[in-house]
């Protein structure tokens, strides 16, 4: 090879090696490859040669083109993974740092509570049954079995509103949801199955009762319906809610005006521990018994076709019972501590495929 | 109900242990509330004698004693601090280890001033049962060492506290519940017979009755020439040991037959008394000072008993202060009545009166029983009290209490579901005091006891007014038929037990079951869990608020008002749920928590009714972040918040309008209602007006919205079209109009989007610009127009006519103009 092209080998390299960055090897490239770039500018003057002459310096300057070619391409990718290098490193952040908050919302454990005897009952084939929180006196007591001078009305501690005009009965805040169940016995033939949560009332506040609470009541009346079903259904309701299959149930003798036989239901439970289904001792849940054969007249329905059971239970103590909440108050204090300590996550409902 | 184990063997022989007897109780419907054993702290305590007592060589007032506590301990040293200790005195000695309970210490062996002292004589104050005597308890002479000094005092004696429900009267008495315990296999009840007592002389004081409603028979009799005074030490105790105080023989045998028989009775002094007739009369307005030094103003629907001088008794539930007995009395004239329960309860609860006696009378007692009552309260009197008793006097006559109850066998399966045979059932009515009439194969006819007022009474119905009449009558004769049946079904299962009902699965209906809710509470768990989704923590508020707080509201009617609220901020029925948030939020931030989001759904109240309303509020600022600013919370998010809502609801959005005539708790200049149509209000969103939150002392701002629930239109469930997905790029164009400040932009964005329905698929607001350049009065609002071609591509032409469509859009519906 001649000088002339060795020196011009030499150059490029060295000026390759010395370009830092993607302009001065574009500058490189064009002032050897480009249109009047040294390395073409030799290529053009080989037509002028003498033929014999032309051919070893084409092959001269074929290869030197081809080698250079190549040296400039590595430089360019080197200088290119240099410079992906730098941004990558530039860019760097710390991801140790907190992304920015979402508020997370909740659901109320009275709400979930309600939720998850919605599910039990329905898979049970009850539907829900509503009915308003101002009642008359003879949808929450007389209709009831309880007149007026019924020892149970005293225990109820009554909320009253001022008479108005068309309306020839007292109003009340309802203590009970069972004038939901008179409501569906009036609309509804039977067979009925039906559950009445809602807010109740009643004029006592202390560190276990508040004046307003809520209860779930339940409904059924049908053809050939006994006590034998009322406890099938309770201990099922109960087991499956406080999710112990084995939870030891326990039936009492009660009173209720409007049942007959009328039960207290009880659960087992540590009084130690708290523990549901542990121990020793037991804890009344429920209330419970077949409907007061003057229930049914009083709905129309004659009881010696229909018959059938009813219950009720405290939401807020069943809530209490399941997840350890110590204090009734709170759940009405609106404490956003509380709530978010308490509540349930809206995208986890209340399914029994997934476990209440 | 308290009674003790000692009295209820006065009733039942039985060798039931405590632990027995409670879990029959329960098991029966007399629901045990508590057991106690006072006599359990003093079981350690022993008798003793002191053999010899010597000066203590160190101390003046100290002895040094030897005392004999029975075997292994009959020669104990104990020093003794008391002025009485003396040789041969019978004593109380607590031995090391002892707990007592009077000083809240455990007795050590150690040395008193050198000398050994192993244990302490004690005085009953010790034990912490009596008065500082100033020196140890003295026992009797004869005390034998050694016993445990609870079993030696008969304090060894537990108390069970029972519940009675309502329909148990027959159960307010010792007698009755060993009745029920022996029914129930736990023993046999003793018998028990009240031997008459010969009238002397004729009664000075005799009966009118003037209110046979309220009163159908009553009995008098009195005795002359008795001693009142301090009860004998066992009644004093029984009575004091269920929690009654001792008051003197006299009134303590009355309350002795309260609770033994539940058989109330009083005694009025007979020289305190003017006339020689007691009368049963209507109240006349008088006002008398009972027995509780209370005075009470009676109705004419109270019954009473007067004397010459007046009211001296609000019958059946208290006598007078001025006609009782007292250590003075010497002639007792005694009352043994039968009040009417109705008459007694409407009484109570009129005069706020009640006593053991008109609980009883509430409830119902036994009308067979005063004869026999009279003459064993007679002569308990005369035991103790002395005297001699007068002929009987009464007026009216034992009403006609006899019924039967019928019981076909079968019953007891098909409501009761157990299978009891024929002859168990009757032999535990037997028990209970039921005589068979009747008995066949299938059904036995029994006559109900006289105590039992809950078994086989005259069904009173309330039926709904709104009932076709043969439905309501044929539903009446029903109840006629079964319910004493089912009666007799209660009674039988309560003995032999529930827990010996087998469970049995509720028929199934379907094997999977038919959806629980209804479209409206479907509505409402929906709105739960979007608004919780989004954020906002849910909360469950009272329904009643202040009447202050519902005005601001918005509704306070005299309608909605409790009566009797429970206090003073908590007497008028909610407007709206948006009330407790407000406060909620507020206390909140009292505690250093301002920043938060909450909701609730449930009832507003108005005089139209009760709906159902989901409100939500956010408080204070956003969060603060590297490069993001914290602001305030906006009203745009509260409005999002709504249609996010009402969208998942089923709402189109599309449709929906805001005008910005919101109620008056919300900023007027930042807040709108939204509508469905012109008339159909769905809900409220903005800021809470500045005074509202001044008022409710809140410094932080606050955005809110309700959406009125049962106003939300149940969504149509109609099969959706396949969506038409072009294969052309849409176009994006950007028009600036100027428009009139006081034009909704909605309407704006509307016009755009129904210039040209095929081809404009959305609309975006990206700019507003008011000022410079732009005219006074106006605006500039920027919007971005997604054009969707369809079928093939926009060409230019097509593109300029579709603009020019939305510029004259808009300029009709608006009068804005292309900037």
């Amino acid at each position: 090879m001649s000088d002339d092209l060795e020196i011009l080998r030499q150059d490029v390299l060295s000026e390759l090696a010395g370009a830092a960055d993607m302009r001065a090897w574009d500058a490189v490239r064009v002032g050897t490859l480009g249109k009047s770039g040294r390395l073409t500018a030799l290529l053009k003057a080989l037509g002028k040669m003498a033929p014999d002459e032309r051919k070893a310096r084409g092959v001269a300057l074929n290869r030197l083109r081809d080698d250079l070619t190549r040296a400039i391409e590595d430089r360019g990718r080197e200088l290119e993974a240099a410079a992906l290098e730098a941004r990558l490193v530039a860019e760097r952040v710390d991801v140790s740092l907190p992304p920015p908050a979402t508020a997370q919302g909740s659901i109320h454990p009275i709400s979930r509570a309600v939720e998850e005897m919605t599910a039990i009952f329905g898979a049970m084939g009850f539907s829900v049954a509503e009915g308003p929180d101002i009642e008359t006196d003879w949808h929450n007591f007389s209709a009831l079995n309880t007149p007026d001078h019924h020892p149970a009305r005293t225990d109820h501690d009554t909320f009253y509103l001022p008479p108005v005009p068309g309306l020839d009965v007292a109003r009340v805040l309802r203590t009970q949801t069972s004038g939901v169940q008179i409501r569906t016995m009036l609309s509804q033939k039977p067979p009925i199955r039906v559950i009445c949560p809602g807010r109740t009332y009643r004029a006592d506040h202390d560190a276990t009762h508040s004046p307003m609470f809520h209860q779930c009541e339940g409904l059924v009346v049908g053809q050939g319906i006994t006590l034998g079903h009322l406890k099938g259904c309770l201990i099922e309701f109960l087991r499956v809610f406080f999710d112990k299959p084995d939870l030891p149930v326990r039936f009492r003798s009660s009173y209720f005006p409007f049942t007959e036989p009328s039960m207290e239901v009880d659960i087992g439970w540590s009084r130690r521990t708290g523990e549901i289904g542990g121990g020793e001792d037991w804890l009344e849940v429920l209330g419970s018994g077949m409907i007061h054969a003057r229930v049914l007249a009083n709905c129309g329905l004659d009881p010696r076709e229909w018959q059938g059971f009813a219950f009720g239970m405290g939401v807020e103590r069943l809530t209490m019972l399941k997840n350890g909440i110590p204090d009734l108050r709170s759940f009405y204090e609106s404490d956003i501590r509380w709530l978010r300590h308490y509540g349930s996550d809206p995208l986890a409902p209340a399914m029994l495929h997934e476990g209440v | 109900m308290k009674f003790t184990l000692s009295w209820l063997y006065d009733h039942l022989e039985t060798s039931a242990t405590v632990e027995e007897i409670c879990v029959k109780l329960n098991q029966i419907g007399l629901e045990v509330e508590g057991v106690e054993n006072p006599g359990a702290a003093l079981e350690p305590f022993l008798t003793a004698r002191i053999l010899e007592a010597t000066q203590h060589p160190n101390a003046d007032r100290l002895q040094v004693c030897r005392v004999d506590a029975g075997p292994g301990m009959n020669d104990v040293q104990v020093v003794c601090g008391a002025p009485n200790a003396r040789a041969g005195l019978a004593v109380i000695f607590a031995k090391p280890g002892t707990y007592v309970p009077g000083l809240d210490i455990t007795i050590k062996a150690g040395k008193i001033r050198g000398e050994a002292s192993g244990g302490m004589l004690c005085s009953l104050r010790e034990l912490g049962m009596g008065e500082d005597t100033g020196g140890i308890a003295e026992l009797p002479e004869d005390t034998l060492p050694g016993q445990s000094y609870a079993d030696f005092a008969g304090l060894d004696d537990v108390v069970i506290e029972i519940a009675i429900t309502p329909n148990r009267g027959d159960a307010l008495s010792v007698r009755g519940i060993a009745r029920d315990l022996a029914a129930a296999g736990l023993g046999t009840l003793r018998p028990w017979m009240a031997e008459a007592v010969e009238g002397t002389f004729e009664s000075p004081i005799t009966w009118e009755n003037s209110y046979p409603e309220a009163c159908p028979w009553v009995l008098g009799r009195t005795i002359r020439g008795v001693k009142n005074g301090p009860s004998p030490e066992w009644l004093r105790r029984k009575l004091e040991t269920i929690g009654l105080r001792s008051i003197s023989t006299l009134v303590d045998i009355t309350n002795y037959f309260c609770f033994d028989l539940g058989r109330p009775l009083h005694v009025f002094d007979v020289k305190k008394l003017s006339g020689s007739r007691l009368t049963l009369c209507h109240g006349a307005g008088e006002t008398f000072k009972a027995l509780d030094g209370q005075d009470y103003t009676v109705t004419p629907d109270d019954c009473v008993i007067t004397d010459a001088n007046g009211v001296q008794s609000v019958a059946g539930i208290m006598g007078g202060d001025a006609s009782g007995a007292d250590e003075g009395t010497t002639d007792v004239f005694v009352e043994c009545a039968l009040f009417d329960p109705v008459h007694i309860a409407l009484s109570c609860r009129r005069l706020g009166l009640s006593s053991d006696s008109s609980y009883r009378f509430e409830r119902g007692v036994d009308p067979a029983l005063p004869v026999a009552a009279m003459e064993a309260a007679t002569r308990m009197i005369i035991e103790l009290c002395g005297g001699e008793a007068s002929e009987v006097v009464s007026a009216g006559e034992q009403p006609k209490w006899q019924r039967d109850a019928t019981l076909r066998f079968n019953r007891v399966r098909d409501l009761g579901g157990l299978d009891v045979p024929a002859e168990e059932s009757v032999a535990l009515l037997e028990k209970l005091g039921f005589e068979v009439q009747e008995k066949t194969d299938t059904h036995v006819r029994a006559s109900v006891p006289s105590w039992r007022n809950d078994i086989a009474q005259k069904p009173v119905l309330a039926q709904g007014r709104d009932l076709p009449a043969d439905q309501a009558a044929r539903a009446a004769e029903g109840v006629e038929l079964i319910e004493a049946e089912s009666d007799l079904v209660e009674e039988v299962l309560r003995l032999k037990g529930l827990d010996a009902v087998p469970p049995v699965p509720l028929p199934s209906v379907s094997v999977v079951p038919a959806v629980a809710l209804t479209p409206r509470q479907v509505r409402a768990a929906r709105a739960r869990r979007v608004l919780a989704a989004r954020g906002l923590v849910e909360t469950v508020g009272f329904s009643f608020v202040s009447h202050e707080d519902a005005l601001r509201f918005g509704g306070a009617p005299d309608t909605l008002r409790l009566l009797n609220p429970i206090a003073s901020d908590l007497d008028q029925m909610r407007p709206t749920p948006m009330v407790n948030l407000v406060a909620a939020s507020q206390r909140n931030a009292a505690r250093g928590w301002a920043d938060i989001g909450l909701f609730e759904i449930g009832a507003g109240f108005s005089e139209d009714g009760q709906q159902q309303i989901a409100a939500g509020l956010r408080a204070g600022h956003t969060p603060r972040y590297p490069g993001q600013v914290s602001t305030a919370v906006s009203l745009w998010t509260a409005k999002a918040d709504a249609l996010e809502l009402l969208t998942q609801l089923g709402v189109s959005v599309e449709g929906l309008s805001a005008t910005p005539d919101a109620p008056s708790w919300y900023h007027p200049g930042r807040s709108g209602v939204l509508r469905q149509g012109p008339k159909m209000v769905l809900g409220y969103f903005g800021e809470l007006h500045p005074s509202l939150l001044q008022a409710e002392g809140i410094d932080v701002p606050v955005v809110g919205f309700e959406i009125l629930l049962d106003a939300v239109p149940e969504p149509k469930r109609r099969r959706k079209a396949a969506p038409k997905l072009s294969a052309f790029q849409p176009v994006r164009r950007d028009f600036a109009f100027v428009v009139a400040r006081d034009v909704p932009g909605e309407k704006l964005l509307k016009a755009v989007k129904g210039a040209d329905r095929n081809l404009v698929s959305d609309v975006s607001l990206f700019d507003l610009y008011e000022g410079e350049h732009v005219p006074e009065g106006h605006r500039s609002m920027g919007v971005e127009v997604t054009l969707q071609p369809v079928d093939k591509s926009l060409t230019d032409a097509e593109l300029e006519a579709v603009s020019e469509r939305i510029v004259a859009a808009v300029a009709k519906a608006t009068g804005a103009t292309l900037r």
